[in-house]
């Protein structure tokens, strides 16, 4: 790391403390989403197409306030409306700002083929890396959000990049820059995680959301993207965010055992032959004997 | 044991048995070559899809997104030619009791001791096996193939098939990858003559007498009495 070679942790001949030992330096960044202080407003959405450089696509309107059914090639994040009518009957309008969660464990990186084409940084973001995506769209059955699009112009796949542009320049993400009413964050995760959780906390036995809690699920190791839910315990509800989300069990399944059965076998296959060839040699045509030739 | 200390026959054949005998057509071996080359081209671009330690292939073809663009579209014209293929060739490849005793006694054939098996019709038991396997084999991977290619066609209610399509097509990649091998194998080294007659479309006697002495009495009008 280049930041060690400016860090000291002695000093020869030095009375007193050393400055900036022992500081406790925290790589991993982190987005929160309180999806309870969201009113919906879409700047997030604007913010991103505008950094990113995407013009304003066409809108679908399905009897809700969202832009489009999810989120696109060039339309990174998009927040997701429930009309939901809880126990008592009355409504609520949930309103879920879904992106790409930069998983810890990311399932996109697991199915991806092509070398370098899929990065993961040690500050935990995700990134897709275009110039060496080959299109094939296996990070797609990969991913357990529904997060990476092709994009049939290009024959690549895109998806946030958590402003990986900004992020390593010093500068939040752009959508974290325009949020007006503060329900976007960023930091360090654990200042995040510390953050939602005393959200949660506050909605819990001020607000009475008796289930509200932090979503940062463990079946991907952890997100850097997390969300400050009103009822933690049916996440579904929130533009159907998963429950248990982890790596498709066909893909572990794919990318481990069958790939090394199938690399062994092939190989064991051609060996096979080979020794097969030596042991018994070619296959010759015979005389036909004089019963079965005769005038033709 | 075996077979390598064996004396044969003195092979003494004469112009007789020389003589040459059709076996494939010419449209039979431009489509046999047709599939053989697309399925090439799927087999070398999916192998570098398969493992990065295989990644190099693709760079053969045209690089990794050439390679994925036209894997697909391979994968298309191959299912075209094994369309032909069966319109050619089902009619031969029902597999009857003889084939049965010879898949009972295929260790014979694999030590070479061909004359310890019933006689084989235009094609044996193994050709056959290898032509449902790859019939069945190539519907199986066009339509998980169209999975793949249309990924995000498959709506996120129905992702499962995703999943289920992603592990369909490389098993059965990998199933087709063990037939060609043995198929690369049996027709280019093991069985002499056999190349030779999907390039020319001819075959000697002595050749149809050896290998498929039904198919080679059905054609020469040679028959034993007690056939």
């Amino acid at each position: 790391m280049s930041q060690a070679s400016t860090e000291i942790i002695r000093i020869s001949g030095h009375t007193g403390t050393v400055p900036g030992a022992g500081l406790n330096r925290e790589f991993q960044v982190c987005k929160l989403v309180d999806t309870t202080t969201c009113i919906g407003c879409k700047a997030c959405e604007v913010a991103c197409l505008e950094w990113n450089g995407y013009t304003f696509s066409e809108t679908t309107f399905d009897n809700s306030y969202q832009t489009m059914p999810e989120t696109a090639w060039n339309y990174w994040n998009l927040i997701k409306f429930n009309e939901h009518e809880r126990d008592d009957g009355s409504m609520m309008l949930l309103m879920r700002k879904d992106q790409c969660m930069h998983c810890e464990e990311p399932g996109c990186l697991e199915a991806c083929p092509a070398d370098g084409a899929i990065v993961q940084y040690a500050n935990g973001i995700v990134d897709f890396q275009e110039a060496h995506c080959i299109g094939c769209g296996y990070c797609v059955t990969g991913c357990p959000f529904n997060i990476p699009k092709f994009s049939p112009e290009a024959h690549k796949v895109f998806k946030c990049t958590l402003c990986n542009d900004r992020v390593s320049v010093g500068l939040e993400p752009a959508c974290i820059k325009t949020c007006p009413t503060g329900c976007l964050h960023f930091g360090t995760k654990n200042e995040m995680k510390e953050l939602a959780e005393a959200r949660a906390e506050q909605l819990r036995t001020v607000s009475g959301f008796a289930d509200a809690g932090v979503y940062d699920p463990t079946g991907v190791g952890g997100t850097h993207v997390i969300y400050v839910l009103h009822d933690a315990k049916n996440p579904e509800l929130y533009g159907g965010l998963p429950k248990d989300p982890h790596i498709p069990y066909s893909v572990w399944l794919w990318k481990k055992p069958l790939k090394w059965l199938g690399n062994l076998a092939m190989i064991g296959g051609i060996v096979g032959l080979a020794l097969h060839y030596l042991r018994v040699g070619p296959k010759k045509e015979e005389p036909i004997p004089p019963e079965d030739r005769g005038p033709s | 044991m075996s077979t390598t200390d064996t004396v044969r026959r003195p092979r003494t054949t004469t112009d007789f048995d020389e003589e040459l005998i059709p076996r494939y057509t010419f449209v039979e071996r431009v489509n046999h070559w047709f599939g053989a080359v697309t399925y090439s081209y799927c087999l070398i671009t999916g192998l570098a899809f398969w493992t990065p330690y295989l990644f190099w292939l693709a760079a053969i073809v045209g690089g990794g997104p050439t390679a994925r663009f036209w894997h697909p579209w391979f994968g298309l014209f191959f299912t075209v030619s094994q369309f032909f293929m069966f319109l050619h060739w089902a009619g031969d490849m029902e597999v009857d009791h003889d084939d049965r005793v010879w898949a009972d006694n295929i260790e014979a054939y694999i030590n070479n001791e061909d004359d310890k098996l019933p006689p084989v019709g235009r094609f044996n038991w193994g050709q056959k096996i290898y032509f449902w396997a790859m019939v069945g084999s190539t519907i199986l991977l066009v339509l998980s193939g169209f999975v793949l290619w249309y990924v995000e066609a498959v709506p996120w209610s129905f992702h499962i098939l995703r999943y289920v399509a992603i592990l369909i097509h490389a098993s059965v990649a990998l199933v087709t990858i063990g037939l060609f091998l043995i198929h690369v194998y049996m027709s280019t080294l093991l069985e002499e003559g056999s190349f030779a007659s999907m390039v020319y479309g001819t075959v000697t006697r002595a050749w149809a007498w050896t290998f498929h002495r039904k198919w080679y009495y059905e054609v020469t009008g040679k028959s034993r009495t007690k056939q």
